[in-house]
């Protein structure tokens, strides 16, 4: 064992906190998630399994019941933009549920108990979900050509640009609902309850013409119809079809006749993840 | 300036009041334990003084800072380790010390230089790269306190520093705390459920019932309880036994309590007249005091709570 002299002793003087040491926290904190989910690369692949099942087997195996209604688009081509906003679903969540995780095996101690604002490890961990869910998007991406959707650098900064704004307020309505549980065991089942009904009221699988009145207004209130939509407006754009068919495939969101503007939706989604992510925070603040 | 400054302490949880008023204060660079059956208040007042947990009466000062009002100065000037492991066990253990170092905001340039310096201090400089899941029981809590000093805190607050570890590691973990103490300017707050260990402290408050009990030198409380035990085996008890009034026979042999039983013995040999073939002393244990102050060994009062604990800690692996 090596011993050091006393006199080699480096009094470390910790410096008062600025804002410069909260972005610092905000920093490590994301750090540590994009270092831990690149040594579980089994995780990181494994979670596009299940909408690259939706998109290809799902999107093909329909797509022959489907040829009649979507005209010369191939139902794959319409399901991708949606599946390229689901696919950040679970990754997101599953960020959010690790501080649960972080919580049961005493990381989070350690975190709660270091002298920066809770909000910087929270907006860490909200940011640390946006990022490795955008890295997964990104991969999703890259298989637009697979679905006939043409790709250019616009679109991909634009997409990547609003599949991070949702993974962020997913991750931040994760943190929300987990901040007060203690058990991974109870967020599992949660999480299982929650994944599927977001995914499937957000029209990310089906165009929201012509809907059953009741599910229209599900599809209304569920945060996730308002980034799917202006994604899928965003392929679209560059899609050649005709406006009869844009029409049906995509009809603009319309609140009591309105039809919602893409900025006010998008506006919409950075809203409700950030008002969710002070919630997670003020939860994280109680001291006993 | 004292490291602690404990005035008039309460915290009531609803109608359970847990720390009744609670007054003691830690001098700079000493070592003080912090003993008490479960649910003594203990680990409440520790929560307090790590700013864990709010006081509802009194006033906490760590490191010259008041708890409840400059929590982050607090928080800069103490290190922690817990009972429970609070490493992040998927990263490598220097992975650990820098996210602790990012997190306290260290300049960066004290970064590397104290991280290889604790990391030596605690023998595990040859295992910096591997991942904390392939450490023993011994070597995460080695780790916990290398990254408890990374910033050098002015308090290191060791909550059962040695629970839970096999004898040998338990005596290598002491021999860490003494060499920090002589290395670094620190004042050590620490719990423990083993009376041997207490021993090492300059000086142990014992809690009981939300208040303190008893606070001293492990010396001065021994002292406190009673008086040394000399146990003699004689070629003649009876006659022994005429000639030490005070002396009663057990089945270990004649048994004297004097003040200093050093210094009886001698006087014995020479004066008794009675050959005596066995002689033996024993001074009064830590484990009396305890026993003496709380009415209860600390074993018999950490068995009931204790057994679920480690259930639980069983059933987590």
């Amino acid at each position: 064992m090596t011993t050091t002299s006393p006199a080699a002793v480096a009094a470390v003087a910790v410096p008062a906190r600025t804002a410069a040491l909260d972005l610092r926290a905000i920093k490590i904190v994301v750090q540590r998630d994009l270092i831990r989910t690149y040594q579980d690369k089994t995780r990181f692949v494994s979670q596009l399994v299940q909408p690259l099942l939706f998109l290809f087997v799902l999107g093909s195996g329909l797509g022959s019941l489907t040829k009649g209604s979507t005209g010369a688009l191939d139902l794959k081509t319409f399901m991708f933009p949606g599946i390229l906003a689901t696919s950040t679903l679970f990754t997101a969540m599953f960020s959010a549920m690790s501080i649960v995780w972080d919580r049961e095996f005493g990381f989070l101690r350690e975190m709660l108990v270091a002298p920066v604002r809770r909000s910087s490890i929270i907006l860490g961990k909200a940011l640390g979900g946006a990022t490795i869910a955008t890295a997964q998007g990104l991969i999703v991406l890259a298989l637009a050509p697979a679905v006939h959707v043409p790709v250019s650098f616009g679109l991909i900064v634009t997409l990547m640009a609003e599949v991070f704004l949702l993974s962020f307020t997913l991750t931040a309505f994760g943190l929300a609902i987990v901040a007060r549980i203690t058990q991974v065991q109870t967020v599992m089942g949660l999480m299982q309850v929650l994944l599927l009904p977001l995914s499937f009221l957000s029209g990310a699988l089906y165009p929201l013409s012509n809907l059953p009145q009741w599910l229209s207004i599900a599809v209304r209130f569920n945060p996730l119809t308002y980034a799917v939509h202006p994604i899928r407006q965003a392929v679209f754009n560059h899609l050649d079809i005709t406006p009869a068919v844009r029409a049906r495939l995509t009809p603009p969101i319309q609140w009591f006749g309105w039809d919602v503007p893409n900025w006010l939706q998008l506006l919409l989604v950075a809203t409700i993840g950030i008002s969710l992510l002070a919630t997670a925070i003020r939860q994280f603040q109680k001291v006993e | 300036m004292n490291a602690v400054e404990v005035r008039g302490l309460r915290k009531s949880y609803g109608e359970l009041e847990a720390v009744k008023g609670v007054d003691f204060e830690v001098k700079p660079g000493e070592t003080f334990g912090f003993l008490g059956p479960n649910g003594a208040g203990k680990s409440t007042t520790i929560k307090i003084l790590c700013t864990l947990a709010k006081a509802t009466g009194g006033s906490a000062r760590v490191a010259g800072f008041d708890v409840t009002t400059e929590r982050d100065q607090v928080r800069r000037h103490i290190g922690l380790v817990f009972q429970d492991t609070t490493l992040d066990s998927y990263l490598s253990a220097e992975q650990n010390l820098k996210f602790h170092a990012e997190l306290y905001g260290m300049p960066r340039e004290t970064v590397q230089p104290r991280l290889e310096q604790v990391m030596k201090m605690v023998g595990l400089w040859d295992r910096k790269d591997s991942k904390v899941l392939t450490f023993s029981g011994g070597m995460k809590r080695r780790l916990e306190i290398a990254r408890g000093l990374m910033h050098s805190p002015r308090v290191l607050f060791l909550d059962e520093p040695t629970v839970g570890l096999d004898p040998q590691t338990r005596a290598s973990i002491w021999e860490y705390i003494h060499q920090l103490r002589q290395q670094e300017e620190i004042t050590i707050f620490l719990t423990t459920h083993y009376m041997d260990e207490a021993e090492h402290c300059d000086r142990i408050a014992i809690m009981d019932v939300g208040r303190l009990v008893a606070l001293d030198t492990p010396a001065a409380l021994k002292a406190s309880v009673g008086t040394d035990r000399v146990t003699i085996r004689t070629d003649n008890d009876a006659l022994a036994l005429e000639k030490l009034p005070h002396a009663v026979q057990t089945e270990d042999g004649i048994v004297i309590n004097v003040e200093d039983g050093e210094a009886y013995v001698p006087k014995l040999f020479g004066s008794l007249g009675v050959a005596i073939t066995n002689v033996s002393i024993s001074k009064p244990s830590l484990d009396d005091v305890f026993l003496s102050y709380t009415g209860r060994t600390i074993r018999d009062s950490e068995q009931a709570p204790g057994m679920p604990a480690f259930m639980a800690a069983m059933a987590r692996r």
